[in-house]
């Protein structure tokens, strides 16, 4: 089991954020994230990440608590949603930088997004002069570059040019085949069908359901995601 | 004919006189059979007589002069006390010594030894001397009519427990000191119940108390004088008809340093005077109708310490450049008046082209108000509070007293050099 | 010490260091080549130093967190402690920050005027700068809402250049038939901007003024021990704020 969360909850100041979710997921597996804005989804990606504190709870990466621990995360890799980098650097310096600090030499660096987005003819560009979409090209490169076990990826599609969209689909596909888990929230439903083995609901802090993707479909009768969850919702609303 | 005779008799009573007054000359030196010591020298003569001394030295104290003779010093022979006690002591009028170096009286606590004493006599002169290392140099004591002129004093300010005073002047009257140069002592130059006198033209320093201590002195004057890195300054206290001309003072910087100390002084003026780098360059109290007049007072800490208990003092076309602060006063009101001074921190504009500023100025800030009354409060110097404070008090005044102010400040600096030269 | 590396050339390269740098060089230089006298050149500077260092430190420190808060984010994802994160920013900070004022008046100044005061000016710039990046760095952790975080920083930098010396005066006013002077020294102690002042003034030939004011201060924190006692204390403050903050980072929800 890479992720096993057991009675995570968060609140903010008196917003209950997250109550008491558990959840565990393994390698093998590409989770659809979903749920409407505010339900709890990006804190529970934050607090896997290790950005946001819990209240109670734990979570177990690779058999370790996170808390207090940082080292987990040499097998994470993390794509935001809006990536923003020193302002002054450009793209070389930024991959340079981060190759740098995290110094793993004993693991092949994955660069292969790095050339699909044609990244090196840009190598020379400061951060400023960027727009939204190469950024995203440049935070997807950075999440995969150290060939992590656990990707998590957080609105990827959103941004991105179509072309740039497939490669990155194609992308997680692959390396989804390499027994590696990988985390996606995304409002896009017709790119979480494509990818997902795995849905994970979540509504109001509360987890739903997680289910495989067969087994949602089956259940509503649909065979697009998208409208087996409009199907779900109606159902909760009801 | 009787005109004649009488002529001719007036001249025959003079040559008399003359030939009385220039006496017998009489030469000590190391190598005479005659005179090896002044001593001697002293026991011989008689009233008019000379003693020439020659160079060499001569381990002499004691000396007591007790009729009228010049005593002179040829090439500056030197009269050491070796530490025994007072050197030379007058108690003859009309003497003269000149010539000398005098040194080593030693230090007592019990005795006050000086190089040259004068007891109760009249025409002096001591002129050109050198005295190093004495307790007191000069003490006149109820002495009339001495001239005190060109000698250097050195003290040894290791002595800081028992050293006495450069020229120490006491009950006397009509004294001229001038031309001295005077360091190392307790006070420079010490005035106490002296009349009519003048101190002019001395360079008083780096002694350790004050460069000039006066007091109880009615009706004197002193006149370009530089006084310099004294511990404590000038003081001059409980006087009146005191004149203050065309003196220097400068670096009299420390905790309790004073360029001028003002006390209990009245109907005084303080006249073409130089003030720079003093703690306080004046500082007064109980003094009234002193007229400050073409002064400058640069870069002090203070330029002027008004007590509450001054009253009709005129400053009147002094310039204040670069003092920390121009006027402090502990007083709510303010009974002096202030004119026609240029202040280098006034702001204001001249429309009518008049050379006076159109809008008043009040040279005193609130924070000097607050540090004369709490003086723990002067360790918020230069807080930006207290900048804040003073910009305010500026554009509303509440604190400082309403009639300090000068309601003519010039526009430009006004040239306070001294028109005349000599005393 | 590879991170303090990066966000140090990030700070370099931005304009607003080198202006800093010219402004503090262009002060320092008009002072030392318009007032010939030792102890005006090091009077303005103590004004710069206690004034504009602070809230040049505290505005810039606030701001780059700010600025820096989603690359901050971007570290966070990468195997690396939030401690080492924010001890480099805070290191990479002081030494750009720090740096240009130590080149641009510290180099000037002991040039021309090497003395104990040049020294102690130095000292207390430095110490203000960090101090003041560390307020800034809880101030900008403490809000999310860089409006707020800047406002707050301000708050700080008023508090102990006005508001705390105002205190001070009105407690002298209204206790002055006391003897109050140690409790002004305490008082003192609890303001690094005012240790700074004090600690140079002290040193310098104003110093004299303060004699009429008591001899706890020339005694005392006139003395080489009170010199010591002034250093240590703005050790201690440089320390204090930021652990305060960096403990406030650690448990932070980003």
């Amino acid at each position: 089991m890479l992720i096993r969360v057991k009675e995570l909850s968060k609140s903010f100041r008196k917003l209950n954020v997250l109550k008491s979710v558990s959840v565990s997921f393994e390698a093998n597996q590409c989770v659809a994230i979903i749920g409407p804005n505010g339900s709890g989804k990006t804190t529970f990606i934050k607090s896997v990440l290790g950005m946001v504190i819990p209240d109670g709870g734990e979570i177990i990466v690779n058999e370790k608590n996170i808390k207090n621990n940082f080292q987990y995360r040499e097998g994470i890799g993390y794509m935001p949603q809006i990536g923003k980098y020193p302002e002054n650097t450009t793209i070389g310096q930024l991959f340079g930088m981060i190759k740098d600090i995290r110094k793993q030499n004993e693991i092949a660096l994955d660069e292969e997004l790095i050339e699909a987005f044609h990244l090196p003819e840009l190598y020379n560009k400061r951060m400023r002069t960027l727009s939204g979409g190469t950024r995203q090209k440049v935070s997807a490169a950075l999440s995969f570059l150290f060939n992590p076990q656990i990707i998590i990826l957080d609105e990827p599609t959103a941004g991105l040019d179509p072309l740039s969209a497939e490669i990155l689909k194609d992308k997680i596909q692959q390396e989804r085949k390499k027994n590696k888990l990988i985390l996606i929230t995304s409002h896009i439903m017709n790119d979480l069908d494509e990818l997902s083995s795995h849905v994970m609901f979540m509504l109001d802090g509360n987890l739903k359901f997680f289910k495989t993707m067969e087994e949602l479909k089956t259940e509503t009768g649909e065979d697009r995601l998208g409208k087996a969850m409009a199907k779900l919702m109606k159902e909760q609303s009801n | 004919m009787v005109k004649i005779k009488g002529a001719f008799f007036l001249i025959f009573i003079f040559t008399l006189i003359c030939f009385q007054s220039e006496g017998k000359q009489f030469i000590v030196s190391k190598t005479s059979h005659e005179f090896s010591s002044i001593k001697n020298a002293l026991l011989k003569i008689s009233a008019g007589d000379t003693i020439f001394v020659l160079s060499g030295i001569y381990h002499e104290y004691g000396l007591v002069i007790k009729v009228p003779i010049t005593l002179i010093g040829n090439n500056f022979p030197v009269v050491d006390g070796d530490s025994h006690g007072q050197i030379f002591s007058i108690e003859s009028d009309s003497v003269t010594v000149s010539g000398f170096v005098i040194q080593n009286t030693g230090f007592s606590a019990m005795n006050d030894w000086a190089g040259i004493r004068t007891q109760n006599v009249s025409v002096i002169t001591i002129e050109g001397n050198k005295f190093l290392n004495c307790c007191y140099a000069i003490f006149l004591a109820g002495s009339k009519y001495c001239k005190v002129a060109n000698n250097i004093i050195k003290g040894n300010p290791a002595n800081q427990q028992l050293a006495g005073n450069g020229i120490h002047c006491w009950q006397s009257i009509n004294c001229e000191i001038y031309n001295n140069e005077i360091a190392g002592q307790r006070d420079g130059i010490y005035f106490e119940f002296v009349q009519g006198s003048t101190i002019s033209n001395n360079h008083s320093y780096e002694n350790m108390r004050y460069g000039l201590h006066f007091m109880f002195n009615d009706n004197n004057r002193f006149v370009e004088n530089l006084f310099e890195n004294n511990g404590s300054g000038v003081a001059v206290m409980f006087s009146k008809n005191i004149t203050m001309l065309n003196n220097v003072y400068r670096n009299n910087w420390g905790a309790s340093a004073y360029g001028l100390l003002l006390k209990e002084i009245n109907d005084s003026y303080v006249l073409y005077n130089h003030f720079e780098k003093n703690t306080a360059a004046v500082y007064m109290e109980g003094c009234n109708r002193i007229v400050f007049t073409r002064n400058d007072f640069l870069q002090n800490g203070w330029a002027i310490r008004v007590q509450a208990s001054c009253m009709n003092n005129t400053i009147a076309c002094n310039n204040f450049l670069g003092n920390t602060f121009d006027i402090a006063t502990n007083g709510s009101l303010s009974l002096n008046i202030y004119s026609g001074n240029y202040w280098e921190q006034y702001e204001g504009y001249d429309l009518n082209k008049n050379g006076i500023g159109d809008i008043p100025f009040r040279p005193v800030s609130v924070f000097s108000m607050f540090s004369e009354n709490m003086p723990e409060s002067m360790v918020m110097m230069r807080s930006f509070c207290v900048t804040l404070l003073d910009k305010i008090e500026k554009v509303v005044p509440g604190v400082i007293p309403e009639d300090l102010i000068d309601n003519s400040p010039m526009m430009k600096k006004i040239n306070n050099a001294y028109p005349g030269k000599g005393t | 010490m590879k991170l303090v590396k990066y966000i140090l050339f990030d700070l370099v390269r931005s304009r607003f260091v080198l202006f800093y740098f010219l402004l503090l060089l262009l002060f320092t230089g008009t002072f030392v080549l318009l007032q010939d006298d030792v102890s005006k050149v090091q009077l303005s500077l103590l004004n710069i130093i206690i004034l504009v260092i602070p809230l040049v430190s505290v505005i810039f420190a606030t701001i780059h967190w700010y600025n820096s808060s989603e690359f901050i984010e971007v570290l966070l994802a990468q195997p690396i402690s939030r401690k080492r994160i924010f001890i480099s920013e805070f290191i990479a900070l002081s030494l750009a920050v720090g740096g240009a004022f130590l080149l641009a008046t510290g180099i000037p100044l002991l040039i021309f005027y090497p003395d104990t005061v040049s020294l102690l000016l130095m000292i207390g710039g430095f110490f203000l700068t960090i101090i003041f990046i560390a307020l800034a760095f809880w101030s900008a952790v403490f809000t999310r809402d860089k409006a707020k975080g800047i406002g707050l920083s301000l708050v700080f930098w008023l508090y102990f250049s006005l508001i705390y010396d105002g205190l001070i005066l009105m407690i002298m006013f209204n206790f002055s038939d006391y003897p109050i002077d140690k409790i002004v020294v305490a008082l003192l102690s609890l303001n690094p901007v005012d240790v700074t002042r004090v600690m140079i003034l002290m040193k310098m030939e104003m110093s004299a003024m303060l004699g009429y004011s008591g001899a706890v201060f020339t005694d005392f924190i006139g003395s080489n021990v009170g010199m010591i006692y002034s250093v240590v204390l703005l050790l201690i403050w440089s320390i204090i704020p930021f652990l305060w903050a960096l403990r406030k980072f650690s448990k932070k929800d980003l």
